[in-house]
């Protein structure tokens, strides 16, 4: 029998009904991995380690013991988290050989929960992208369309649930990194509240933005995997000390009364017919059952888009000069001198975007510019951190779309970055004022694209997002 | 033309806590090369950095220490820049909010006391130490990066070679009484960068200023500003500019050599560290802080000349808190403090300097100054018991009376002495009487020698002045 569409909750049943054992699922994952060889949504596979790992946890199993609900589940990593003896490549050249000595917090928090971690995801070099085209490895395909992008820069973690190649992902979300490709490839993506979970032993892109998030097949899920991934963590300061949550019990199965409010700036040019009648639809489902529609605005939402290239360019830059190649990493023979060495090492190493960023992000922090644009886009955040405030006050969620329109076609905006960045304009306010975002699946184009739509809550509102996600996911097909 | 020089200094000072800046790693000079690393340090991807609460304790103590204002609000900021000994390729620093500002130091040069105000003192973190090979080849050590330093800079208000050693001398000596570092000029806990310019004499115009680095003692201080001052002065007279440029101080030749032009000077593009948050620091910490802090060297040092010691003598004594320390636990015992003072300054202090330890403890060196003070043995006797004591551990007592120097002080005994003295110097004895008071002199010396150094000197005198009427 074929488990591998099935969601984690559900084979976890099975799991414990002893129908099904880790190994099982695990070869059936590995096996899809290689069908879907051609999608590139994967750069390593761990194929002998997951194995072991998945014969270890039925041994468990066997042995009565109680295990968490991810355990022998097979799952893969985005190729920016580090996980012991194994390579962080970011999808780029600088880092194609580099084996991290040391795992993340995350993934020590997936190893504990004897999650089987079955490889790692293609992705933008360096979380840079938003289509999985600025690989070092060559592009993933959108499963539900080989010729179409899988969104980005978490584009092979999304294209690899999508295509059943492990029952979840771990992707990272600095400007919708997560939710951006859970829509084009119609799966559910959460990016959590800045904080929630530990960044510690990520490759950092923007270190005041970034968050490691699920992608996962179902809401519930997504709930699942967010009881692992999240905690306090010594090792960062910017992690937040909070009460453990169960996210599992989020669920009501109910919506009624609660405010939902559409944000008028959202519906503005450039957003696709198609996609914005999908979110009218889903609007009309929430009306019906229960839940109190308000229009509202955030005056400042269409200029974050620029504000957020500022900040995290910025960060980048700093955060990429590590890569030097004099301690690990690219570097090439014999430099001239020490000048020489860093700059054909970084120009060698590095790829395309991840340079344009670098440059930007130097242009913007340097003296003379400080002022006019990093100063000046701290301002904006803090202008936009009040509106959203303002709206939560009168509101429960807001909804939007996830990404203007459904996947476009591979090549279709290489050449243009500035129109690429435009598929981030809904998500990338969400880092910037440090929420919490879910972007579940809300139909599909004529062109058979999925569509997704966005739910945005204010800090640590996560399970009232699992519920109204929820709420959608498993009645919206059944009215 | 007389000129007058501008210094401004900026020192770096490692501080000496158990663990580094921005990670657990251990700090400790001197381990096997990269032996204190780990991810954090080491800048490997995905690394993040948490910062040491000591660390920060450690430098707001300094700031107390010279009078600092204490930012209840500090950040901290990256100062990007590439070089391999600097492993994430920026410098966690501070620079729009440091943890302190405003303080000053004293200093005394020539008999003069000077003020020299201080603009700031922040935390950031060590780099790491570049080592070439000797055949071409750089490796690097990373035990040092991320070694907490505090950065500590100067108003230019420096103005000859000699305050800025005796600016240093006090700096190092109030450092080290907070113990928050060792303050090590040659392992490098302790680095001065010296930014130096001259202009004509009582002008208000200040001068181009350049800045020195690689000094690695004070007499290298020393030796570069007056190389410095008197090469700028040369050009000006020459009608040659002075360019704003670092040079690099050889000790080796007495020279200083150009490193980089203000033209190729380095945008550090700084910003806030995004990893960090701003730390705030309540007045009840700062004042805790305050009351954890020693008696620092001003203090003790006015305390000791209002005892009656000279400013020199006060000086010598508040050089280390070992010092002090010593004196003031020796002074519970007997409270004679120039008779305390005079002997360990000229007897502790040198055998100090040739043993490096110091062999009697202030229990056992009050004992011996007890004897002295009540006379049971006289001041030199004192010194060569002190010795003995030194050399061997054994107590005062044992040694006075091994050595048989205790003081002989029985009437009777002594009467026969003076006596036999009269008797046999009779020359002495009439020119005494003759009015020559000194001739007394030459008699007490008698008694003495007579006496194998045992008499009590104050005695005698007496004794001989009631027999000669």
């Amino acid at each position: 029998m074929d488990y591998t569409q099935l969601s984690i909750l559900e084979v976890a049943k099975l799991l414990r009904e002893g129908k099904v054992t880790s190994l099982e699922l695990t070869k059936q994952a590995l096996q899809m991995a290689k069908e879907k060889e051609s999608f590139n949504a994967l750069t390593q596979v761990f194929e002998e380690d997951a194995l072991k790992q998945a014969a270890l946890v039925d041994e468990m199993f066997k042995s009565g013991k109680e295990l968490p609900l991810l355990a022998g589940v097979p799952i893969t990593i985005k190729d920016n988290i580090n996980l012991t003896g194994k390579k962080t490549t970011c999808s780029s050249k600088f880092l194609s050989t580099y084996v991290s000595p040391y795992d993340a917090t995350i993934v020590k928090n997936l190893k504990s929960s004897y999650a089987i971690i079955i490889g790692k995801n293609n992705m933008d070099e360096f979380a840079m992208g938003s289509t999985t085209e600025n690989s070092a490895f060559g592009p993933t395909l959108n499963p539900r369309n080989p010729q179409y992008i899988p969104g980005g820069s978490s584009g092979g973690s999304a294209a690899a649930v999508a295509a059943n190649i492990g029952y979840a992902s771990v992707g990272t979300d600095t400007g919708g990194s997560v939710r951006q490709p859970s829509a084009m490839c119609g799966v559910v993506g959460l990016k959590p509240t800045y904080g929630l979970v530990s960044r510690y032993g990520i490759v950092a892109f923007a270190s005041s933005l970034d968050q490691a998030g699920p992608v996962t097949k179902t809401v519930k899920d997504s709930a699942l995997m967010l009881n692992v991934l999240s905690c306090h963590d010594e090792m960062e300061e910017t992690s937040v000390k909070r009460d453990k949550i169960d996210y599992m019990q989020s669920f009501t199965g109910s919506v009624k009364g609660i405010k939902i409010a559409l944000i008028k700036e959202c519906f503005g040019d450039g957003l696709d017919e198609e996609v914005k009648q999908k979110i009218m639809d889903a609007k009309s489902f929430y009306e019906s059952q229960g839940a109190e529609i308000i229009e509202l605005s955030i005056p400042v939402f269409n200029d974050i888009l620029a504000c957020y290239y500022i900040l995290s360019s910025a960060e980048a830059a700093s955060n990429l000069s590590r890569f030097d190649g004099v301690k690990y990493g690219f570097s090439i023979e014999n430099p001239k001198n020490l000048n020489d060495l860093y700059l054909q090492n970084r120009s060698k190493g590095f790829g395309k975007e991840v340079k344009r960023r670098i440059m930007l992000g130097n242009y913007v922090l340097s003296s003379g510019y400080y002022d006019a644009y990093y100063k000046k886009a701290k301002k904006v955040q803090k202008k936009l951190v009040k509106q959203f405030a303002e709206v939560f006050k009168l509101c429960d969620v807001i909804l939007m779309p996830t990404a203007p329109t459904p996947a476009f076609k591979i090549g279709e905006k290489v050449g243009d970055p500035l129109s690429m960045y435009l598929s981030d304009i809904y998500t990338v306010p969400v880092n910037i004022a440090e929420l919490p975002a879910i972007s579940v699946p809300c139909g599909v184009s004529k062109n058979g694209l999925p569509i997704g739509m966005q739910l945005i809550g204010s800090k640590f509102s996560e399970t009232t997002l699992f519920n109204v996600a929820d709420v959608f996911e498993t009645q919206k097909e059944a009215k | 033309m007389n000129y007058d020089t501008v210094i401004g200094l900026e020192v770096h000072c490692e501080l000496k806590t158990q663990t580094k800046c921005f990670c657990g790693c251990r700090n400790n000079f001197g381990d096997q090369p990269n032996s204190n690393t780990c991810p954090v340090c080491l800048g490997l991807p995905g690394a993040l950095p948490v910062l040491n609460k000591t660390a920060v304790e450690y430098a707001i103590k300094a700031g107390l220490a010279f009078g600092c204002t204490i930012n209840n609000e500090t950040v901290f900021e990256r100062k990007n820049y590439f070089y391999p000994d600097l492993s994430k390729a920026y410098q966690i620093s501070q620079l729009e909010k440091p943890l302190c500002v405003n303080g000053i130091v004293e200093i005394n040069v020539n008999g003069k006391t000077k003020q020299i105000r201080l603009n700031r003192i922040h935390l950031e973190e060590d780099a790491g130490k570049l080592i070439h090979d000797g055949i071409g080849g750089t490796v690097v050590d990373y035990n040092r990066g991320g070694v907490p330093l505090i950065e500590i800079v100067t108003e230019p208000d420096i103005s000859s070679a000699d305050e800025a050693v005796a600016f240093l001398e006090a700096l190092k000596s109030t450092i080290a009484y907070t113990g928050i570092s060792d303050v090590k000029m040659e392992e490098g806990s302790l680095r001065c960068d010296v930014n130096l310019s001259v202009k004509p004499a009582g002008s208000d115009q200040l001068g181009t200023r350049t800045e020195m680095k690689n000094l690695n003692s004070f007499k290298a201080v020393y030796r570069a500003i007056n190389y410095e001052q008197k090469r700028q002065i040369e050009e000006i007279e020459d009608g040659h500019k002075i360019v704003q440029e670092t040079l690099r101080w050889d000790d080796s030749i007495g020279e200083s050599r150009s490193m980089r032009s203000k033209e190729d000077s380095q945008d550090y593009r700084y910003f806030p560290d995004p990893d960090l948050l701003p730390v705030y620091i309540s007045p009840q910490q700062v004042l805790d802080l305050k009351n954890s802090l020693p008696k620092l060297p001003n203090v003790l040092k006015a305390e000791y000349m209002e005892m009656g010691l000279s400013n020199y003598d006060a000086s010598l004594l508040t050089e280390t808190k070992q010092i002090s320390d010593y004196f003031t636990e020796v002074l519970t015992q007997i409270n004679q403090p120039k008779l305390v003072a005079n002997f360990i300054i000229n007897e502790t202090l040198r055998k100090l300097k040739e043993d490096g330890e110091n062999k009697i403890s202030a229990n056992d060196l009050s004992k011996l100054l007890v004897l002295v003070d009540k006379k049971e043995i006289s001041t030199t006797a004192g010194k060569q018991v002190f010795e003995a004591m030194w050399n061997t551990g054994e107590s005062a007592e044992s040694l006075v009376e091994k050595l048989g120097l205790k003081q002989m002080n029985n009437d009777d005994e002594l009467k026969t002495m003076v006596e036999s003295a009269i008797t046999a110097n009779p020359q002495s004895v009439a020119d005494y009487k003759g009015g020559k008071t000194s001739a007394i002199g030459f008699l007490v010396g008698q008694v003495m020698k007579a006496s194998k150094g045992k008499a009590n000197p104050q005695k005698v005198n007496e004794m001989l002045k009631e027999l000669l009427g």
